[in-house]
């Protein structure tokens, strides 16, 4: 609208295309290069350089980032790895205590076991003993009566017999 | 639409937004400040305002305004790599320079009442010819007498060869033309056009039909202003790829 209110008397003054107008091309061509030179030195020696560091840097935290994390992802792994292994170690070494003092109760009941049928043995080996001297005292005791019996016997009757016949014949009858 | 009124009838002054100006009166000589010159002014305060001060906090994860001045660098990064190859990226900040100098001005040429300096033949013949001195420059630095190769169309059969080269020298030097006249063309002719429809938005019977037109217009003018940044630039790197490697 600007342009209208002004273009009354301009358009008187510069008819057709004020682009081939070539009073005012000196003026633009200096400013352009003006312009242009101004443009390039912010971008080559501010804008651009800054940009590609920033465009790096961003680059630069991604890929570390990313390798960080694989790191990180290893080390997941690795104490994965190791949590399986103590696992396992530790049901190893259950398993071996188990075993372990499953066998040593076993011995101790064994030789304890060994131990009692020991004292049992002797135990009724000195019986057998006792019982033998029981039988033996026995036997001799009954010697000794029948002997005495005999001698009582022989001598009621009359009989006058020494104690050596005597004995000689109740030792020959009791072998008999 | 005060003068309108008073000579009550249509009057269509177009290409009356294209006229220099100079902002504090009297004859425009080459150091007048004109309004070309403001506007290209503000074309660098857009630019540092984007790419200096968006960029200042450095931050990893990127404010908008950063964003926008990576993606901006990241584009035109993209394009001198993806043409010229590694080589072509010592002209990176040159070309960048192009690029946003257009791109800034195209768009605040789209500001009502503003001014375009790319709409003019003055600004993007100087822009076509840097670019095709540079090109000629360093294609003969850089390859010497060599360089002349890029004219002389070798997988051709021998007696084309030497029509193909006057076509290509043709080609070559109609190039800085056809580069600057694209860019002033396509922007002077959207905005004569938003002009014109402004005009017929005077009279009553047409006016919604011409608001309409300006708001399409003004939409397609958008889309314009990017995509000839995107294409003036786009063929500097091509041009500058025949340098750096002239044989097809």
């Amino acid at each position: 609208m600007a342009t209208e209110t002004l273009g009354a008397d301009a358009a008187a003054a510069a008819p057709g295309m004020p682009q081939l107008d070539f009073s005012t091309w000196g003026n633009q061509i200096f400013w352009l290069i003006v312009t242009l030179v101004v443009i390039y030195m912010v971008l080559s020696r501010v804008a651009l350089p800054r940009i590609a560091g920033i465009l790096a840097e961003r680059q630069g935290t991604i890929t570390n980032d990313i390798a960080a994390a694989e790191d990180l992802k290893v080390k997941a792994q690795e104490a994965e790895a190791a949590y399986d292994k103590a696992l396992l170690d530790a049901r190893t070494e259950a398993h071996r205590i188990v075993a372990e003092a499953k066998a040593e109760i076993q011995s101790d009941l064994d030789a304890a076991i060994a131990k009692a049928d020991a004292e049992i043995a002797a135990k009724a080996a000195e019986s057998e003993k006792a019982i033998a001297d029981i039988r033996a005292g026995a036997a001799v005791a009954i010697e000794e009566v029948a002997k005495d019996t005999a001698k009582e016997i022989v001598a009621a009757m009359g009989g006058s017999a020494d104690a050596a016949s005597i004995t000689a014949a109740v030792d020959a009858r009791l072998k008999g | 639409m005060a003068d309108k009124a008073e000579t009550g009838g249509l009057v269509f002054h177009p290409m009356d937004q294209f006229i220099i100006q100079p902002i504090f009166g009297g004859d425009v000589t080459w150091y007048t400040p004109t309004n070309a010159a403001l506007w290209m002014g503000l074309s660098i305060v857009a630019i540092i305002l984007l790419l200096v001060v968006g960029s200042s906090k450095r931050g990893i994860v990127p404010t908008r305004s950063q964003s926008i001045a990576e993606l901006a660098y990241g584009f035109v990064y993209k394009m001198v790599e993806d043409i010229c190859g590694k080589e072509g990226l010592k002209f990176f900040p040159y070309i960048m320079t192009l690029f946003m100098f257009i791109v800034c001005a195209n768009f605040l040429g789209l500001i009502p009442t503003s001014f375009t300096p790319t709409s003019h033949f003055a600004v993007t013949v100087v822009l076509a010819l840097a670019v095709f001195i540079t090109v000629t420059v360093v294609g003969f630095v850089k390859n010497g007498a060599a360089f002349l190769g890029l004219f002389w169309v070798s997988s051709a059969p021998l007696p084309l060869r030497p029509v193909l080269a006057i076509i290509e020298v043709i080609s070559y030097f109609v190039r800085p033309v056809s580069h600057s006249i694209r860019l002033a063309g396509n922007v002077m002719a959207g905005h004569a056009v938003i002009k014109v429809f402004a005009g017929f938005a005077a009279i009553a019977a047409v006016s919604p039909v011409a608001v309409l037109g300006i708001t399409a217009m003004y939409g397609l003018e958008v889309l314009v202003s990017f995509i000839q940044a995107y294409v003036f630039t786009i063929l500097t790197c091509v041009y500058l790829k025949d340098a750096l490697h002239p044989h097809h």
